[in-house]
């Protein structure tokens, strides 16, 4: 068996390396959460969002692009022979889940490098609550990550996978959406950040992140059986 | 010692195969044996199942019935084991797109367990040996076909593997294309083959053994 380490490497280092030269999926995510952050802009006519709002657009936007790049995630292994490769190797399968899971991590956190500063000038008053924020950022996108890539490897199978990420995706990161909004709420409070049961909300992010993680490491081996 | 102990462990043993895509049967009932070494050459119709063959034996599909003995291991339960054993060369040449050749067959030594020089090494003389030395770090998307049938045969073998399972392997190729892919997966690799084709003038000549898919199911003597 080929070690999990230098196969995790080969994948994820193939990964980056053809979406730093495609830029195939940062581009439309990033434009598409600042497009829809112009439109809340001006769709609210507001210049200052706080609290349970400002949280709420944060994480549609953020929520919706992540989607455009988890449709995306496994289209070259299906289409270009990948799937078949790793199956062909002497590697551990959960291998490419934990590669394409950081790849994605790693995706939603660039996105997020570009979006956030964005949404902090459109709409908040004061740049306070970026630093907490980051912890919440991290843990969400972990949680989405391994949901993403659970159901964009069962979804690239099909011709609708546009249609069927979405549609399985969203209802399986409502939890994960209701306590990074949770989490978020407080620190976005007007007249600075607060840590109203901040740490409940991140105690549920990682529980989150911790049973999906886990799940997927458990199934994926199954789900690249023909 | 027993005549049959002496006699070395079959490439492939296939007892009664059938493979079914729901409700249609691509392959029933199909017995074959080869020794280690030697050569099978598939031939039939499109649609016989020849390339469900070829990804049943390399692990790539299950079958739905039957005894499927490949390199020692029982298909399906110890696929495991014959990862890394069998060089596969299917419709798609498995390389992709967006990368170099070279990059390319870096990933897969390192998904092979070969890394640093001699990975480099193994890269470099496969690429000599099929001419592609110099085109070798453009992106494959910007390849002809020709080319990346050429990258697809190195990345084959790239692991020396025991068993090659080649489908349609001179496709795309040009004359001094399918010279220099001989020498890489012809019968003087010393691997046990299965070469799926439907040019049978060109490689019934290497065959030991020859399997008609559609029309009688069996592996004759060649």
């Amino acid at each position: 068996m080929t070690s999990s380490r230098a196969a995790f490497a080969a994948i994820l280092g193939k990964d980056l390396r053809s979406e730093l030269r495609t830029l195939q999926a940062l581009p439309a995510m990033a434009l598409f959460a600042v497009t829809t952050f112009v439109i809340f802009r001006f769709g609210l006519d507001r210049t200052q969002l706080s609290g349970s709002l400002a949280a709420g657009v944060l994480w549609a936007t953020l929520l919706f692009a992540a989607v455009l790049g988890i449709n995306r995630l496994f289209v070259a292994e299906r289409e270009e022979g990948g799937f078949d490769a790793i199956r062909l190797a002497p590697v551990d399968r959960s291998v490419l889940f934990a590669a394409k899971a950081t790849a994605l991590v790693i995706y939603l956190a660039a996105l997020e490098l570009i979006a956030v500063p964005i949404f902090a000038l459109f709409f908040l008053d004061s740049l306070a609550a970026l630093g907490p924020l980051v912890a919440v950022l991290l843990l969400t996108d972990i949680g989405l990550a391994a949901t993403g890539t659970l159901i964009s490897s069962m979804a690239v199978n099909s011709r609708a996978r546009d249609l069927l990420v979405p549609l399985v995706l969203l209802p399986l990161v409502v939890p994960l959406m209701i306590a990074a909004s949770g989490a978020t709420e407080p620190l976005m409070a007007m007249g600075g950040p607060g840590y109203h049961r901040f740490g409940t909300w991140l105690l549920v992010l990682g529980l989150y992140d911790l049973i999906f993680t886990l799940l997927g490491y458990a199934v994926f081996d199954f789900l690249l059986e023909d | 010692m027993p005549p049959e102990q002496e006699k070395a462990a079959p490439a492939i043993a296939v007892t009664g195969l059938r493979r079914d895509y729901g409700d249609r049967t691509a392959i029933a009932d199909l017995e074959l044996e080869l020794a280690a070494g030697e050569t099978l050459v598939v031939l039939g119709p499109n649609g016989a199942g020849k390339s469900t063959l070829l990804r049943v034996l390399g692990t790539l599909l299950r079958p739905s019935a039957g005894e499927v003995l490949v390199l020692g291991c029982s298909l399906p339960r110890e696929a495991w084991k014959l990862r890394g054993r069998i060089g596969y060369l299917g419709h798609e040449p498995l390389l992709y797109r967006d990368l170099s050749g070279r990059e390319n067959l870096r990933f897969h030594a390192r998904l092979h367990g070969l890394a640093g020089a001699e990975a480099e090494a193994r890269i470099e003389e496969l690429l000599a040996a099929v001419t592609m030395e110099r085109r070798a770090d453009e992106r494959v998307a910007e390849l002809s076909a020709g080319m990346r049938q050429r990258l697809a045969i190195c990345r084959c073998v790239l692991h020396r593997p025991e068993l090659l399972l080649l489908d349609e392997p001179d496709s795309n190729l040009d004359a001094e294309g399918r010279e220099l892919a001989r020498g890489l997966i012809g019968p003087g690799s010393g691997a046990a083959r299965v070469v799926v084709t439907h040019d049978p003038d060109r490689h019934l000549p290497e065959a030991d053994q020859v399997l008609e898919l559609g029309i009688e199911e069996r592996a004759v003597a060649a």
